[in-house]
């Protein structure tokens, strides 16, 4: 039983953090809207070659071959910035697809390529009008698809860097990669856990950025977090950050079991993080007071990306649904925390 | 990071299993806060517990312990509520006291104390609040003046769980004229002491071990002052950790309710509101939640960590969760749900009213939690005081 981090997962938070903090504040988020551009090029280069998008992909394929647990930090980092780049979905969901399907070398093989993913969870693809390829489903068969071969119609998301799109095309036998469901499956659990680990860097964000204005704003002579009712509301966001994040910890290691305990704590990791972030978001407007409600301060970025990520990847329904799945046909009790899968319980 | 039990883990489990299948009393105890003959029945038990070694099995061998690190306590506090066994009457000795003496007293204070707690002779309560120093600890009155190799104690204590059947407590007592957090001494005294009045407070529940104590010129030795003169404000806080922290309230209380709590929807499944199914898998959320911060945490402070402010964040949510999961089980009992279970008709209502009445006492106790919100914002946040 060993529930912490080695010095080389807390590397890579560190590069995370460091590289999204130095390139992806809230000004460059502001500087990317004025530009109308869908990416920043320069950051994303800057986070190919820190070598954050190969973490997951196995060593046959170019990359380093480690596992979900390591990419945790990335996730929360690109959370905790709002990063409008599509590290999370790209690199850590459609990229190891690709690999477990044994597919898309050429696109796996370009550094700064990125891959878009559909789902049947989702009615849109997002960041589909930058990515090389599109990894699409046609019934049970997952196609890849370049981006030439397919007509992309943007819905607009509130998040301004939720980059979603309709894709219209027409399957053909040679785009055909697989029809593995598991691979699916697989697609969905590490985006819901990844979605998770961003939950937890914008709910912290949300948290910190109201701390810092309750610690300079004042009113009746004195700043505002020096009062009872800021100080609460931020402790009560805290406190469901801090319980989200074991949660999340434990459902990236835990997720190579695949089973029945493995997917429902992942789906409390989606429920429990997008929750806090949520409870984070809108504490931290509230905090912000007249100020928290204009465009001009920066709460708005990290509030859509939350609302976003809550109903993407699996609503909170649909994840509470599979959390009684597993509560109602698995043994449960304090001694099943770690346990894995009964069959026929 | 690797969240499996190693082979000797799980031999241990299997161990603490079979002892608790062979000893834990068939029939439930009567509470050991509702009467004398309750205290003394879960004394026996404590009693029974040591026999088997495993009164306090985190404490070195010489003072009664077994040596063992928090992931076995934490999987012997599993199987101890897996397997139904009597609540630990002496929890303000072994959970709270207990830790605090092993870290600030002397050997020979440890081995004094630790050992007769282990073994279930003395049972301990606390004597911290007064009835003007509650949320705002350092206003302590009751004093301690020294004479000779002697303390004199005198004051006004109140909130003491399990005063009125209990055998020692430790105090917090302050030097006349102090003020606020310094001049305070952990000093402890016998309840039976000349000079004690132990007074019983009825709860809501009617149980009446919850007690205020008067102590009128109490004579106990300078041996049983704790730590230094004048450091009991640092010695409680160490203690306030030890109780919001780890060891008051282990993760597996609230993973068996919600299991209990999930066989109770489905056993009305039928005929309850569906809406009540979000609450019962959020309880269980919650309950897993705790088990798994906690595991993380032990973890940690067995790698060399320390537990800091974050051990408020724990009392937050343990007590809230309690309370939510308590209350979603009386939404399923519906107009069942005021019966007491000694009701002619009552029916299959179990402890859930009782526990839940009991759970409304946890945002209060060990720290209200406003003040602790209070601690996470200033010390976790860094928001101004």
């Amino acid at each position: 039983m060993d529930f912490t981090f080695s010095d080389e997962q807390r590397m890579f938070q560190e590069t995370a953090q460091t590289l999204l903090g130095d390139t992806c504040a809230p000004e460059h988020l502001r500087q990317l809207l004025a530009s109308g551009n869908p990416r920043e090029d320069s950051r994303w280069n800057a986070i190919v070659e820190t070598g954050l998008t190969l973490v997951l992909l196995p060593e046959e394929a170019g990359g380093i071959g480690l596992s979900e647990i390591d990419f945790l930090a990335i996730a929360e980092a690109a959370g905790y910035a709002a990063l409008p780049e599509p590290l999370v979905e790209s690199a850590g969901v459609a990229a190891p697809l690709l690999a477990a399907a044994g597919a898309g070398a050429d696109v796996l093989a370009d550094p700064t390529a990125t891959i878009a993913i559909q789902h049947p969870i989702n009615p849109f693809v997002a960041d589909a009008d930058t990515a090389a390829a599109i990894i699409l489903v046609d019934g049970t068969d997952i196609h890849l698809v370049r981006r030439e071969d397919v007509t992309l119609t943007r819905q607009e998301s509130i998040d301004p860097f939720r980059r979603l799109f309709r894709v219209d095309w027409t399957p053909k036998a040679e785009t055909k990669i697989s029809s593995d469901p598991a691979l699916l499956q697989d697609a969905l659990d590490r985006a819901a856990l990844f979605a998770a680990a961003q939950g937890l860097g914008l709910a912290q964000r949300c948290v910190n950025l109201a701390v810092d204005y309750a610690k300079e704003r004042t009113q009746f002579g004195k700043p505002i977090g020096s009062y009872q009712a800021i100080k609460h509301h931020l402790a009560t966001a805290q406190v469901k950050i801090e319980f989200a994040r074991p949660v999340v910890q434990a459902a990236a290691a835990d997720f190579a079991n695949r089973d029945a305990q493995s997917r429902a704590r992942i789906s409390s990791a989606k429920f429990m993080a997008l929750e806090a972030a949520d409870v984070a978001a809108r504490t931290a407007v509230q905090v912000h007071g007249g100020m928290g409600y204009t465009w001009e301060v920066d709460v708005h970025f990290f509030l859509k990306r939350t609302l976003g990520l809550t109903y993407t990847w699996g609503d909170p329904a649909f994840h509470r649904n599979r959390v009684a799945e597993r509560m109602f046909t698995q043994p449960l009790g304090p001694d099943q925390t770690f346990a894995r899968e009964v069959k026929n319980a | 990071m690797n969240l499996t039990y190693t082979p000797e883990q799980e031999a241990f489990r299997a161990e603490v299993r079979a002892w608790l299948e062979a000893n834990v009393p068939a029939q439930p105890l009567e509470h050991f806060d509702a009467s004398r003959e309750g205290f003394e029945q879960h004394r026996e038990w404590e009693r029974t517990l040591k026999s088997g070694d495993w009164g306090m099995v985190t404490w070195p061998k010489e003072y009664g312990g077994r040596g063992l690190d928090l992931i076995q306590w934490l999987i012997f506090e599993e199987e101890y509520y897996r397997a139904g066994a009597p609540g630990r009457v002496n929890q303000n000795g072994i959970f709270l006291f207990g830790p605090t003496l092993m870290e600030f007293g002397t050997h020979e204070q440890k081995a004094r104390w630790l050992t007769g707690m282990a073994n279930g002779d003395d049972i301990w309560a606390q004597a911290w609040s007064e009835p003007q120093a509650g949320s705002d600890l350092a206003a302590v009155r009751a004093t301690a003046v020294r004479d000779g190799d002697e303390y004199v104690l005198n004051g006004h204590k109140i909130w003491s769980s399990r005063a009125v059947f209990a055998d020692w407590a430790f105090g917090l007592f302050r030097e006349p004229g102090s003020e606020r957090h310094k001049g305070m001494s952990l000093i402890v005294f016998p309840l039976n002491a000349p000079g004690v009045t132990v007074n019983a407070i009825q709860k809501i529940n009617g149980h009446v071990g919850f007690a205020e104590i008067f102590l009128e010129d109490v004579r106990v030795p300078a041996f049983n002052r704790i730590g230094d003169e004048g450091q009991g404000w640092h010695i409680c806080m160490a203690t306030a950790g030890f109780e919001r922290g780890l060891m008051l309230r282990s993760p597996a209380r609230y993973q068996v309710a919600a299991a209990k709590l999930a066989e109770l929807y489905r056993a009305n499944e039928a005929t309850v509101d569906p809406a009540i199914k979000a609450d019962v898998v959020r309880a269980w959320m919650n309950a897993e939640a705790y088990a798994l911060s906690i595991y993380s945490t032990a973890c940690r402070l067995i790698a060399g960590g320390k537990i800091g402010a974050e051990a408020s964040t724990n009392k937050i949510f343990w007590s809230e969760l309690d309370i939510h999961l308590h209350q979603t089980a009386l939404n399923i009992l519906g107009p069942k749900a005021e019966i007491l279970p000694h009701a002619p008709d009552a029916g299959p209502v179990d402890t859930w009213l009782d526990d839940y009445i009991f759970a409304l006492a946890g945002p209060i106790y060990a720290g209200s939690n406003e003040i602790q919100r209070n601690i996470i914002a200033e010390r976790m946040l860094g928001l101004p005081r």
